[in-house]
C-alpha cells in the first residue's frame, strides 16, 4: 500500500480520493486509525486471504482502448458484411440523432431523480409510451420490458390473472428463442401460477395459423391466445380478425406480438380486436448489439381490468402546484414489486429505459409519412429479393406472398444444407438467413431471410449471384 | 457546521411542449431509402404486397418535425434532466463514473452491428470479452461460472428462482420444495421474482441485531425449503455475521443459497460468495462494475454459480474450444432454457470488463476501502445535524458502504418530510437521495451512499446542502414544503395518478380524458 493509503501505486482517474491527502483526512475525521477497523462487522473467517492472480490494472485510457478494441476487432459485423439475419433481432438503419441522444450523459449515467429534477427524462418516457400507443392504437402503455419475449411472457401471465385460467395457445411458428422465454414464464406444474402451453398448427399451404386447428384447441379453460403478426416465419396473419373472433367465443384474452416498424403500413392489432399488444422496441432506433439491443413493450386499452395487472412502471401526465404546468409521475406504483414485494404483479426492476430515448427520437423523426415510407421500402425490397431467389433453380420461397420483411427460403432442390450454404456465403462476406432446419424440420432445408430498408438493389443482386455460385 | 460556500443554481427551463404538440403537417425528420426503379417495377406498388385485410387505412397521428427540431427537442429534454450533473449519492445504486471510453468502444460496428445469430466464428471478440470477464468474476466470487443474460438485478434474482425450480425438479423434489426464504431487508425483487416463479415466500423479520436470528431461520427451514435469497450487508449497512451458519442450516435441509450481491461495493476483495458457502450470487454490472444505469437499464445482473448449478444455467453459454477459440453451448434439456432472448446486454458486459481492467484488483480494493471510509466520514458529519438520526442506532459497530438515516425527529419538530427535503435539495443542484425500499422500518428514511467516485469536497458539499435545508426546515418550513423552486418544474401534483378517470399514460388517453383538441 502506498503512503496515501491506496493499494494502487498512483491516483486513479475514476477516484478523486486516491490523490494524496483525502484518504487521511477522512480517516482523521471518522476517527479511524487503520482501515481494517471499518470492516469489524465481518468475521475474520469470512475474509479472503488468498492470492488473487488477477489481470493487472490498465488505468491508462489509451492503453485500455487499445486492449479492448484489439479483442473486439476480431468480430465481423453487419456493417462490413451483407447481413440477412433477422429472427428476433433486425438490422435497420439507426439515425445518428438516436445515438447522440442515448449517449448524452444526462440520460446515460443517472438512476432516479425527483419528478421535477428528472422532468426531461420523464417526458421522454411519456413520449415513448404515447408514440407506441399511437402505432398500436392503444391508450395504456407501460415503460419497456427487457425484451419481446419477456413482454409476451408477462402478458400471458396478465391474461391468466384476469381470466383465472391457466392455459395459453401459441402457434407452432413461434420464435424458438421467444418460446423458451414463454416456457420459463409459464412455470412448472408442481408450483403455483403454472400455465400450460398448447400449440396450434400452421397451415402448411399458407404459413398462417390453421383456423380449424385453432377451433379444436379452444376451450373454456384457455386464458389467452397468443400470436405474432407478422409471425416468426415472416407471414402476415391475414385472418387475424377470424382468429380473434374464435378466441372470443371461449372468452380468452387475445395477445398479439408486433414489430412496430411494420405499423406504418399494416393494420394495428387493436383494429382487429387484440386485448393486449406486445412487441419489440429494437427496430426503433436501437442497434442490434449482439442481442443487447432487445427491448419490449405492453399496451392495452385504458381499462382498469388491464391496467391493474401491469407488472411495469408507467408514467402518467399530471400537473404541478402551478396551474397549467406539466409534470409526470408514476401511476399504479403500488402494484409493482417495488410497492408490494411478492404481492405485486410479477416483478419489475432495471429494464431498458435508456432505449426509450432512442425509440422516442426515432418515432419523432419518422412521423406518419416516414413510417409509411419505410414500410413500403421494406415490403418492396423483401419481395424483390424473394422473387430473385425464387428464380434460381433448386430454390423455392416457401410462402410466396403475404409477408413483410422476412420470408422462408427453401434449398431442398439444391441438395445442399443451409449450414453448407451459409458457410460458403460467409466466405463471401454474406451472413445468410437463419437456419430453420433444426427448429422446423418439417420445412426441410430452409432459412429465414430478412430484408430491410438497408438492403439496396446491388446488395440483393450480390446475394443472388453469391447463392448461384454456392449451390453450383 | 457548513464547510462550503453554497453556490447559486437553477435548472434549465425550456417549458418544452410534448413532441406530439410540436411540428407542422408535411415536415420530415427522416427519409427512408428510395426503392430503386428496377425493384419497384418488378414487384409493383407496396400496398399490393399486403393482404387486403391487413392494410393500415388510417393515418398515424405522430408528430411531423424537421430533423433539427427533433434533435433540439430531445437536447432540451436532456438538459431538463439533472442526471448526476450535480452530486448523486443515491444509495443502493452505487453511483459511479461511467468511463466515456466505453461508449466510444461499444458504439463501433464491431459491437453495435453484430447480430446475435451470427456464426460464433464471427463473434470471437465478444465471446472472448464475455469469457475473460466470467473468469474475473469467478476470482472475485470463488464461484465456477458466470452468465450475463439477465437484464438487471431483479432478472438475476428471477434466474435464481428459475434455476431453483429446475434443480429441485431434476431431483423430483419440486412439488415438496415450494418455499423460498428471504428477509425483510432483502431487496423486493427477491420475494417478487420467487413468487412469480411459483414459490411460496417466507420473509424473516429483523431483530435487535439488525438481522433475523438464527433461531428464526431454523423455525422456518424444513423439507419444504427450496432456497434462501438474501443480501449481505443489507442497505442499512449491517452485515450478518452469522451468515455462514445460515447457509449451513439451509444446505442441511436440502435448500439452495443465493447471495444477492447488490451491496458488493464495500466488501469487494474482502469476501467471496463461495467461501461463505453460497451456491450462487449476483453482481450488478451497471452499479458495482461501472456500467451506466441509463435511468433504469439496459443493465446486467451477472449470475454466477457453483458446479452444482452449472447444468441448469440458461443458454446460450460461452465455452472454450481446445484451440482457445470460443463457441456457444445451448442450455441442458432439464436446465433453464432462457430468462430472456440472446446473450444479454453485451455492451454493458464489455463496459464492465473494461472498468474492471482499468481498476485492477488494487483499484477494486481502493474502491471498497474508500466507499466504506467515506460512509463513516459522512456519518460523523451527518449525525451533527440536529434532527438526523442513524437507522437502527442500537446496532453497534462501523457500518459498511452505506447507512440508512432517519429525518423522523426533524419531521416531528417541523412537519417537513424526507420527500420535502429531497425536493428542496434539488434546488441546489443536488440529485435526489434514495429513501428506502419497502417496507419502511425507519421513519422518514434516506440512504446516502458515497462510493468511491465522489471527492471529499463533493461529499462535504452534499452534506452542507442537507444541513442548509434542515436549517430552513426550522426557520422557513414553507420554502421546503413547497419546494422545488429552482427546478425544471414545480412540485408534482400526484392526486391524479391513482384515479382511473384521470391517469394518462399516453397522449391519446390524455386528450380523451381532458377533452384536448389538437
Amino acid at each position: 500500500m502506498s503512503k496515501d493509503g491506496n493499494a494502487l501505486p498512483t491516483p486513479h482517474p475514476f477516484m478523486a480520493n486516491t490523490a494524496p491527502g483525502s484518504f487521511q483526512e477522512m480517516l482523521r475525521v471518522a476517527k479511524v486509525n487503520d482501515i481494517e477497523e471499518l470492516f469489524e462487522q465481518i468475521p475474520q473467517d469470512h475474509k479472503f486471504t488468498g492470492e488473487w492472480n488477477f489481470d493487472s490494472a490498465i488505468p491508462s485510457e489509451a492503453s485500455l482502448y487499445k486492449h479492448l478494441t484489439g479483442i473486439l476487432r476480431k468480430n465481423r459485423s453487419g456493417e462490413e458484411n451483407l447481413n440477412f439475419l433477422g429472427a428476433g433481432c433486425w438490422q435497420h438503419y439507426v439515425p445518428a440523432i438516436c445515438d447522440e441522444m442515448v449517449t448524452r450523459t444526462e440520460f446515460l449515467t443517472p438512476v432516479w431523480g425527483t419528478p421535477s429534477s428528472d422532468h426531461g427524462r420523464n417526458q421522454v418516457w411519456f413520449e415513448f409510451q404515447s408514440q407506441i400507443g399511437e402505432l398500436v392504437g392503444m391508450e395504456f402503455v407501460g415503460l419497456p420490458l427487457y425484451s419481446f419475449g419477456t413482454a409476451g411472457g408477462h402478458a400471458i401471465r396478465m391474461a391468466a390473472r384476469i381470466t383465472g385460467r391457466n392455459k395459453v395457445i401459441v402457434p407452432r411458428s413461434l420464435d424458438p428463442e421467444r418460446l423458451a422465454v414463454f416456457k420459463t414464464y409459464c412455470g412448472f406444474k408442481e408450483l403455483s401460477g403454472y400455465i400450460e402451453i398448447v400449440y396450434v398448427n400452421l397451415d402448411p399451404k399458407t404459413g398462417r395459423i390453421d383456423l380449424m386447428d385453432m377451433k379444436s384447441k379452444l376451450s373454456s379453460d384457455v386464458a389467452a391466445v397468443y400470436f405474432d403478426n407478422p409471425n416468426y416465419l415472416g407471414v402476415i396473419e391475414s385472418e387475424a380478425k377470424e382468429l380473434v373472433a374464435l378466441a372470443k367465443t371461449v372468452g380468452a384474452e387475445v395477445i398479439v406480438g408486433v414489430d412496430p416498424i411494420s405499423l406504418g403500413v399494416l393494420t394495428p392489432p387493436s383494429e382487429y380486436g387484440a386485448d393486449i399488444i406486445v412487441g419489440t422496441t429494437q427496430p426503433l432506433g436501437v442497434h442490434m448489439n449482439a442481442g443487447g439491443g432487445a427491448g419490449g413493450f405492453i399496451a392495452t386499452r385504458d381499462d382498469e381490468k388491464y391496467a391493474r395487472e401491469f407488472p411495469t412502471l408507467q408514467v402518467s401526465l399530471t400537473g404541478t402546484s402551478v396551474p397549467g404546468e406539466m409534470a409526470f409521475g408514476l401511476t399504479l406504483f403500488e402494484q409493482s414489486s417495488y410497492g408490494s414485494r411478492e404481492h405485486g404483479k410479477d416483478w419489475t426492476g432495471n429494464s431498458v429505459y435508456l432505449w426509450t430515448v432512442a425509440n422516442a427520437t426515432y418515432m419523432s423523426l419518422l412521423g406518419p409519412t416516414g413510417f409509411k415510407e419505410i414500410g413500403n421500402t421494406i415490403l418492396q425490397r423483401s419481395h424483390y429479393a424473394a422473387k430473385q431467389l425464387a428464380d434460381i433453380s433448386g430454390i423455392k420461397i416457401t410462402w410466396g406472398s403475404g409477408y413483410f420483411k422476412e420470408f422462408v427460403v427453401n434449398f431442398d432442390g439444391t441438395k445442399k444444407s443451409v449450414a453448407t450454404i451459409n458457410k460458403a456465403l460467409l466466405e463471401k462476406n454474406i451472413f445468410g438467413g437463419k437456419d430453420l432446419s433444426l427448429d422446423f424440420p418439417e420445412l426441410g432445408q430452409s432459412a429465414l431471410y430478412c430484408v430491410t430498408e438497408i438492403h439496396t438493389l446491388e446488395d440483393i443482386q450480390n446475394l443472388v449471384s453469391a447463392i448461384k455460385e454456392v449451390i453450383k | 457546521m457548513i464547510k462550503s460556500k453554497i453556490r447559486k443554481y437553477h435548472a434549465p427551463v425550456w417549458d418544452e411542449p410534448l413532441v406530439m404538440q410540436m411540428g407542422k403537417a408535411g415536415r420530415r425528420g427522416a427519409i427512408a431509402p428510395v426503392t430503386e426503379g428496377a425493384i419497384a417495377s418488378a414487384v409493383g406498388p407496396a400496398i399490393d404486397l399486403i393482404p387486403a385485410s391487413m392494410r393500415r387505412l388510417n393515418v398515424l397521428d405522430l408528430p411531423e418535425l424537421s430533423e433539427f427540431e427533433v434533435q433540439r427537442h430531445y437536447l432540451h429534454l436532456s438538459q431538463q434532466t439533472l442526471g448526476m450533473m450535480g452530486i448523486s449519492l443515491f444509495g443502493t445504486c452505487t453511483m459511479k463514473y461511467n468511463p466515456r471510453v466505453n461508449e466510444r468502444i461499444v458504439y463501433q460496428p464491431f459491437v453495435s452491428e453484430v447480430h446475435p445469430h451470427q456464426d460464433p466464428s464471427t463473434m470471437q471478440g465478444i465471446l472472448e470479452v464475455v469469457n475473460r470477464f466470467d473468469h474475473l468474476l469467478r476470482k472475485l466470487s470463488g464461484l465456477d461460472k458466470f452468465v450475463f443474460q439477465a437484464g438487471g438485478g431483479a432478472d438475476a434474482a428471477y434466474t435464481q428462482a428459475c434455476i431453483t425450480r429446475a434443480y429441485h425438479a431434476s431431483r423430483g423434489e419440486l412439488a415438496q420444495r415450494n418455499e423460498i426464504i428471504t428477509t425483510a431487508q432483502a431487496h423486493p425483487c427477491n420475494p417478487a421474482t420467487a413468487a412469480a416463479a411459483g414459490f411460496k415466500i417466507i420473509t424473516l423479520a429483523l431483530e435487535d441485531d439488525g438481522y433475523p436470528s438464527v433461531e428464526s431461520l431454523r423455525s422456518v427451514v424444513s423439507e419444504r425449503t427450496a432456497a434462501l435469497m438474501v443480501n449481505n450487508p443489507d442497505d442499512i449497512g449491517i452485515y450478518n455475521p452469522k451468515i455462514k451458519e445460515w447457509v449451513d442450516i439451509v444446505h442441511e435441509a436440502g435448500g439452495l443459497c443465493f447471495y444477492d450481491h447488490a451491496n458488493f461495493n464495500g466488501v469487494m476483495t474482502r469476501i467471496r460468495a463461495a467461501d461463505i458457502g453460497f451456491d450462487a450470487c449476483m453482481y450488478m454490472l451497471h452499479k458495482t462494475f461501472g456500467g451506466p444505469k441509463g435511468g433504469g437499464g439496459p443493465a446486467v445482473g451477472a449470475y454466477g454459480c457453483n458446479e452444482k448449478l452449472i447444468p441448469f444455467l440458461p443458454g446460450p453459454i460461452v465455452e472454450t474450444n481446445k484451440d482457445g477459440s470460443f463457441y456457444l453451448r445451448d442450455s441442458n434439456p432439464n436446465g433453464v432454457a432462457r430468462i430472456r432472448e440472446f446473450l444479454g446486454n453485451i455492451p454493458t458486459v464489455i463496459r464492465a470488463y473494461s472498468w474492471t481492467r482499468s481498476m485492477g484488483i488494487e483499484g477494486l480494493r481502493d474502491a471498497a476501502n474508500i466507499s466504506v471510509l467515506a460512509n463513516n466520514y459522512m456519518e460523523k458529519r451527518l449525525l451533527e445535524i440536529p434532527g438526523v438520526t442513524k437507522g437502527m442506532p442500537d446496532v453497534k459497530g462501523r457500518r459498511l458502504e452505506m447507512t440508512r438515516y432517519s429525518l423522523g425527529e426533524l419531521t416531528d419538530q417541523t412537519g417537513v418530510s424526507c420527500i420535502d427535503i429531497q425536493n428542496r435539495m434539488t434546488d441546489f443542484g443536488v440529485d435526489a437521495y434514495w429513501l428506502s425500499h419497502e417496507p419502511w422500518f425507519i421513519p422518514e428514511p434516506f440512504t446516502p451512499e458515497a462510493g468511491e467516485l465522489w471527492s471529499v469536497e463533493d461529499i462535504d458539499y452534499w452534506i452542507d446542502v442537507l444541513e442548509t435545508v434542515c436549517t430552513e426546515a426550522r426557520t422557513n418550513p414553507e420554502i421546503v414544503k413547497t419546494a422545488p423552486h429552482n427546478q425544471v418544474v414545480h412540485k408534482q401534483n400526484s392526486t391524479n395518478l391513482s384515479d382511473p378517470q384521470k391517469w394518462a399514460t399516453t397522449w391519446r388517453a390524455y386528450k380523451r380524458k381532458y377533452a384536448v383538441t389538437d
